[in-house]
């Protein structure tokens, strides 16, 4: 464990790497009944997708204000797809898009009063706010922490697409 | 007016310094790989958003696309390659 204080990438590129091979497997164990057929392509690159971006916010933990947004939805997701099997959904989707609504609204307040203040943080509250819908989490955070947390993020994203196409290129050998 | 200060108060009573916020931009410039070869500090901050959004954007379409592949791949590897891949990574 002492590489892990010498070098903490090399232990999240570990930890990601592990969690992303054994879902990997996962998903590959499932025995569809036509593999190649285009529909089972794409429920897979659905699986993988969501596996690599769990498998990375899972080897972050909750140090992270992005890596717990996104596994808050995530989980909050498959909940949805489980509950909505047999039930209306459209209660549960309704509260989300109204959240959504409700941050736009603001979010378009803050930017019409902007155009003639002089304070240096609302120079780029647009694109700040583009930031926060791309940042997990990012509709709370203010301009600081986001600012923070979209370095990490980057980092952790730069991490999660060199390793998934160092696997890509084992698989294609 | 009273809502900009409004506005101030709430962003969690902390002050946030200009100073604090230049670091804050220059270290997201870094990371990114454009603005970085340009060796230029007249980057404004509104560009370095501009541009971190961007590259998000293309991070995320990269991560689609390998997925993709990964799915096509998936189709075609058994799991015998999973096991010996993982025990080569894991040196």
């Amino acid at each position: 464990m002492n590489s892990s204080h010498l070098n903490p990438s090399s232990s999240l590129k570990s930890r990601f790497t592990t969690r992303f091979l054994r879902a990997l497997t996962r998903i590959n164990a499932r025995k569809p009944i036509s593999p190649s057929s285009p529909r089972e392509i794409f429920q897979r690159y659905r699986r993988i997708k969501v596996a690599a971006d769990k498998s990375m916010a899972s080897s972050v933990r909750s140090r992270r204000t992005w890596s717990r947004a996104t596994l808050w939805k995530l989980r909050s997701r498959s909940c949805l797809q489980l509950a909505s099997l047999g039930r209306r959904r459209s209660v549960k989707t309704s509260t989300i898009t109204s959240r959504q609504a409700i941050m736009k609204k603001t979010s378009h307040e803050i930017e019409n009063k902007t155009t003639t203040e002089e304070d240096h943080q609302d120079r780029f509250v647009g694109q700040a706010d583009k930031l926060r819908e791309l940042v997990p989490g990012g509709e709370a955070m203010d301009l600081c922490n986001l600012l923070d947390e979209t370095a990490h993020y980057i980092k952790c994203l730069t991490t999660q697409v060199q390793l998934m196409r160092k696997i890509v290129d084992f698989y294609s050998l | 007016m009273s809502s900009r200060r409004s506005r101030s108060r709430q962003s969690g009573g902390s002050r946030i310094t200009d100073d604090q916020i230049n670091d804050l931009v220059i270290k997201l410039q870094q990371l990114l790989p454009e603005i970085r070869n340009r060796h230029s500090d007249k980057v404004s901050a509104a560009k370095v958003l501009q541009e971190t959004c961007n590259y998000i954007r293309s991070l995320h379409r990269e991560v689609d696309d390998l997925s993709e592949r990964l799915s096509e791949l998936l189709a075609t590897t058994d799991n015998a390659q999973a096991a010996i891949i993982r025990s080569l990574l894991m040196q």
